[in-house]
Formats: structure tokens, C-alpha cells, sequence
């Protein structure tokens, strides 16, 4: 029986994927985009889980890692002409992982709700440069561009379409996926979840804490940047809006509403979220967040382990 | 002494009583979060949305009696009653549960009451009348005698409060709760009772500080936001749970503040309290205004 169980995740992983790779063609233009948009939102809360459910750390300073994924992008994609994606990629994870490493330093000083104020309050300083600099960043208008071509030097070059796009994102995710998913179940991770079961006994056994903290916080930082990379090749415009911290506070809900400490979940909560949205601002407008926001206490009080948390064990086995 | 003349003494002067005016709200609404962390380790992220609350009490109180005072009183009660209903509705049911369940609790609930607000008062930022416009010639400018008053208001809520927490039955009540909660009950004090006490009184004292603040900014449903980030950044500058250094937190952040936008702009000069929150963190992450714990 045991056996048997990772067969039937990994058909189960492969029958989402093909259903995945194929939507783009099953789907019309909106909703194609739609599952996009939900890839790279799931990616961005994948990062957040790796400290809420695996380190036992909230992070409500994620919009600051990914709103600098997104500028870096940004700031490669308009010095270069052409514009080239990979110097781009590898910008927007230089300036989130900069970040990271300057938060994780000082915020991994504190636990538990201090550590979400404190990354609450770093997200809003950035926050606050980007919307000022308004002569580097735009300010307020945030800055436009043009997406660039998928491209190798002297092999091919492909431009961009919403399918193509989406198969590029796909990818991203899954790798991101599968990466993540090893490094929680690499030593590593499982010293982070003894941190999050017990933080006292992990030190006393003699585990440097502080560092498997600041780099959990790096890693975690590091996805969120690529999703906001990613966000940027689809929109082709960064704003400080998607830095202020109502969108941390989005990733934290697709984390409960999923189920955290499943990696899978918070990608599942984030498409529920945004269909959900989709759905209620039909009837509700721009104040879809007030069911939203009632359905998020409900969870929270009654439903604590998220839509998948009864399958919680068996995704991480 | 040509370098003390460089220095402009009048708006330094100036700045130093926004400051303290500014401070002594801030510390208001900081005193009601630190009582609330302090005694159920609840973080109360809706906090700046019992300020909004009560400012917008205020507005329809005022248009019905126009007598601010009598705003600012239902303006408190109100948002004590508020407060106390939120209590046992959400967040009872997480007492006991990980500190962090709150934070999301009240993350929900502060996006439930923003958007009501916005959707029954709209986007459009609503007055309160100063109730009185005298003013003192200060320099070359009229100051405003009201906020010279906001400041003494508050004080004097503070320093009430205080002093209910040192010598009232309940203050006495609440004190023991916030030391050891099950000897608290042993001893035969309504723990529940003093809980749900405890966050209504937080939240008139978050409403009260909405109303007094009203007049200077003007209501919206956004205006808690600000507020709550800077009472964040005090209390735990100040040293979580305590009353005495979130007050003293208040003043020294928001007179930093002051200074600062003689030279940059307001939105810049935020970033000041952030940069005293990250020494603090750097340097005494119990809060700069405590006694060192042993």
C-alpha cells in the first residue's frame, strides 16, 4: 500500500500538468490568460508557504520580494535593447534576493507575529522608495515595456504569444514546484519544519537557527522574485501597487484558504481566490472583498487546515 | 554666532509641538493595541478600522446633534459596543489557538470593515467641524488652538486610563489577567469578562482618537491604514504590552518625524519611524522604552 502511494501523486501530478499544458488551447483568450495569471499568483504563495507551513513564519512583507522581481525586470527590460529575457530573469532575482537577504537579516531576529509586523513594515518602506522615486521607478504610473522574445543567442528566437507565454510560465511553476518540493524534503527542510514544531528543542539539538532561518526567508524571497518576473512578462508593466501590502495579505489568504505546509494548496487557494473573485465582483463590484473577507475569518476559525489540509501528509510524503 | 543662527529656531519650535500633537494621538491609538497584545496576545490588525469607525460615527453623529463632544462620546461608545460584538464573535473562538491565527483573523476582518466603509460612505473623504477655531499667534503663523486641545485630550485619556488600570477594581482586574491568565480566573476574576472589556475599551480608545483626529485630515475608509502601520512600529519600539513606552514610543517617533519634513516631504519622512524600528531591532529588540528584562 505504501508503495503504491507515490505512484498515484505523480499520475495524479502528471494528469493536472497535461490538463495544464493543454488549457491554453482548450480555452478562450480570457480564461487562457486567467490560468496564467493563477500560475503565477500560485507561484508567489508556493514561496510564502515555504515559511508559513514549513518554518512556521507568516511573511506579510511577500508583495516587497515580489514587487522587486517585478522591477528588476523592468529596469533589464528597458536598458537593454533588445530587450532579453534572461538578463532580465536573472535582474528581477538579483534585486529579490538583495532584498530578501537585507529583510531575512533583520527580521529573523524576531518570532511569530513580530516577525509578520516586521516584514509587514520592510514591504511598506519599499513601498514608500518605490512610490517617491518617482525620476528611477515612475511613481505612481509605475513603468511600461515591452515583452521581450524567447530567445537563445545564435539558436532561435520566438516571439512571445499568450500560448507560447503560458507554456513558458507553466514551466517556471512546475520546475519551481518540484524544486521546492525537494528542498522541503532535503535535511534542510526537515530542520525547518523541527523549527516550526519546536524551535527551543531544534536549538538545543544545535542546529544554527538564525542562519536556516535567513535563508529560508532568502529562498522564499528568491520564488516570490520570479514570480514577480514572470508578472512583469505578462503585463508588461510594473506598479507600486503591486508592492503595497494588500497583496501580501492576498498571499497569505490563498495560503490558508489552500491549506498551508502542502506547497500544492496555496496554488489551489490562490485559483479559488481569484475565481471567487472573478465570480463575486459580478455582483458585488469593486466590493467582492467584504464575502471574501467574511469567507477568510470563517476558514480561519473553522476550517484552520485549508481545503487541502486533510491531504496534507500525503502531499508531502 | 553664525551657526546658531543657520539653525531656524522658529520652525524647529514649530515642529516640536506638531510633533508632540501628532505624538499624543499616535500614542493613543498605540495604548489601546499594547493592551490588547499585552493582555490576550491578540494582534489586532483591524485596529485602524475602529479608528475610521468611530470617526465615522462622529460624522453622523455630528449631523444629527452637532455637538462634537456628544460625537466623541457615542463615537466611543459605539465603538466599544463594535469592539466588544467582533470579540465574541471571531475572535473567542481563537483564544488558545496560535497567536498568529488572530493576526489573519483581524487581517480579514480589517478588509471586511474597510470595504463596508467604502461601499456605505463612499470614496468621498467626509468633514468633521474643528469645535473651536481659536488660535495663538505663534511666530509669524496662527496655530490652531484645537490642536493644542487634541493633544491634552488625548493626554487626559491616557493618563485616565492609567489610572483606572492602577487603582479601579476592574484596571486592578485587567492588570492581574495580563500577568498569569489562569491565576487570574483561580482567584475568582471574570476572565472573559475582563477580555471582552479589554478590546472594547482598546476600540473606544482607537474610535476616540479617529474623532479627534477627524477634523485635522478629514474621514475616508483608507485613513486607519496609516495609523496602524506607525501604532505597529510604536509598540514595538516602545516594548510590546507596555503602556508607559508605547506613550513615550508615540512622541519620540512622531517628533523625529516632524523634524525630518523640514527637509523632506511628508511621505519620505515616514520612513524615519522605520528606520528607528529597524535600530531598535538591531540594537534592543525588547523596545527601547523598558526596563531592561532581567
Amino acid at each position: 500500500m505504501r508503495d503504491r502511494q507515490p505512484i498515484i501523486f505523480w499520475t495524479g501530478f502528471a494528469v493536472i500538468l497535461t490538463l495544464l499544458i493543454i488549457a491554453p488551447l482548450m480555452l478562450p483568450a480570457f480564461w487562457g490568460r486567467f490560468v496564467t495569471e493563477i500560475l503565477i499568483w500560485g507561484l508567489l504563495a508556493m514561496s510564502s508557504d515555504l515559511l508559513i507551513g514549513y518554518t512556521g513564519m507568516v511573511s506579510f512583507g511577500h508583495s516587497a520580494f515580489f514587487g522587486l522581481g517585478m522591477y528588476g525586470a523592468a529596469f533589464a527590460l528597458l536598458a537593454t535593447r533588445p530587450p532579453n529575457l534572461w538578463l532580465a530573469l536573472f535582474a528581477g532575482l538579483v534585486a529579490a534576493a538583495a532584498i530578501a537577504a537585507f529583510v531575512a537579516y533583520f527580521s529573523t531576529r524576531l518570532r511569530d507575529i513580530y516577525f509578520a509586523i516586521t516584514t509587514l513594515i520592510f514591504s511598506q518602506i519599499f513601498y514608500i522608495v518605490i512610490f517617491t522615486w518617482t525620476e528611477l521607478t515612475g511613481g505612481e504610473n509605475g513603468l511600461t515595456f515591452s515583452r521581450p522574445a524567447l530567445a537563445i543567442p545564435g539558436l532561435f528566437s520566438l516571439r512571445f504569444t499568450p500560448r507560447t507565454l503560458h507554456w513558458f510560465v507553466l514551466a517556471i511553476v512546475i520546475l519551481s514546484y518540484l524544486l521546492l518540493r525537494r528542498i522541503t524534503h532535503s535535511p534542510f527542510g526537515m530542520v525547518l519544519q523541527s523549527i516550526r514544531e519546536n524551535e527551543a528543542r531544534t536549538r538545543a539539538i544545535g542546529y544554527p537557527i538564525e542562519r536556516y532561518k535567513i535563508l529560508a526567508v532568502m529562498l522564499s524571497g528568491l520564488f516570490a522574485g520570479l514570480a514577480g518576473v514572470l508578472y512583469a512578462f505578462q503585463n508588461e508593466f510594473a506598479a507600486p501597487n503591486f508592492v503595497f501590502f494588500v497583496l501580501s495579505g492576498e498571499v497569505v489568504i490563498y495560503n490558508v484558504i489552500g491549506g498551508i505546509g502542502t506547497l500544492v494548496g496555496p496554488v489551489v487557494g490562490a485559483a479559488f481566490f481569484l475565481l471567487l473573485r472573478e465570480e463575486l465582483s459580478r455582483f458585488f463590484t469593486e466590493y467582492y472583498l467584504i464575502p471574501v473577507g467574511l469567507m477568510f475569518i470563517a476558514m480561519v476559525i473553522f476550517m484552520p487546515q485549508g481545503l487541502l489540509g486533510f491531504a496534507r501528509r500525503w502531499l508531502n510524503r | 554666532m553664525g551657526f546658531l543662527d543657520a539653525i531656524p529656531w522658529d520652525l524647529l519650535l514649530i515642529q516640536t509641538i506638531n510633533g508632540v500633537v501628532t505624538g499624543m494621538i499616535l500614542a493613543l491609538v498605540a495604548s489601546g493595541l499594547t493592551l490588547i497584545f499585552g493582555i490576550m496576545d491578540v494582534v489586532n490588525f483591524a485596529h485602524g478600522e475602529f479608528l475610521m469607525l468611530g470617526a465615522y460615527i462622529a460624522v453622523l453623529t455630528l449631523v444629527a446633534t452637532h455637538s462634537f463632544w456628544i460625537a466623541l462620546i457615542v463615537a466611543a461608545l459605539g465603538t466599544a459596543l463594535i469592539g466588544a460584538i467582533i470579540y465574541l464573535t471571531t475572535l473567542r473562538p481563537l483564544l488558545g489557538r496560535d497567536p498568529l491565527t488572530t493576526i489573519l483573523a483581524t487581517f480579514g476582518l480589517s478588509l471586511v470593515l474597510q470595504n463596508y466603509a467604502l461601499w456605505q460612505f463612499g470614496p468621498v473623504a467626509r468633514k468633521i467641524p474643528e469645535p473651536f477655531s481659536g488660535s495663538i499667534q505663534l511666530f509669524y503663523l496662527n496655530y490652531p488652538l484645537y490642536r493644542l486641545m487634541i493633544a491634552a485630550l488625548s493626554a487626559a485619556i491616557i493618563g485616565g486610563f492609567w489610572l483606572f488600570l492602577k487603582y479601579g477594581t476592574w484596571g486592578i482586574w485587567i492588570r492581574a489577567t495580563t500577568q498569569d491568565r489562569i491565576m487570574a480566573q483561580a482567584m475568582g476574576i471574570p476572565v472573559p469578562w475582563v477580555l471582552t472589556g479589554v478590546f472594547a475599551i482598546g476600540s473606544a480608545m482607537a474610535g476616540a482618537s479617529g474623532v479627534l483626529f477627524g477634523p485635522l485630515v478629514g474621514v475616508d475608509h483608507a485613513m486607519g491604514f496609516d495609523w496602524i502601520l506607525r501604532a505597529f512600529i510604536v509598540v514595538v519600539v516602545g516594548g510590546m504590552g507596555s503602556l508607559g513606552g508605547s506613550v513615550l514610543a508615540a512622541i519620540f517617533i512622531s517628533l523625529l518625524e516632524a523634524y525630518a519634513s523640514l527637509w523632506v516631504s511628508p511621505a519620505q519622512a515616514g520612513i524615519v519611524s522605520f528606520v528607528v524600528l529597524i535600530m531598535t531591532l538591531l540594537f534592543r529588540p525588547t523596545g527601547l522604552f523598558v526596563a531592561t528584562p532581567k
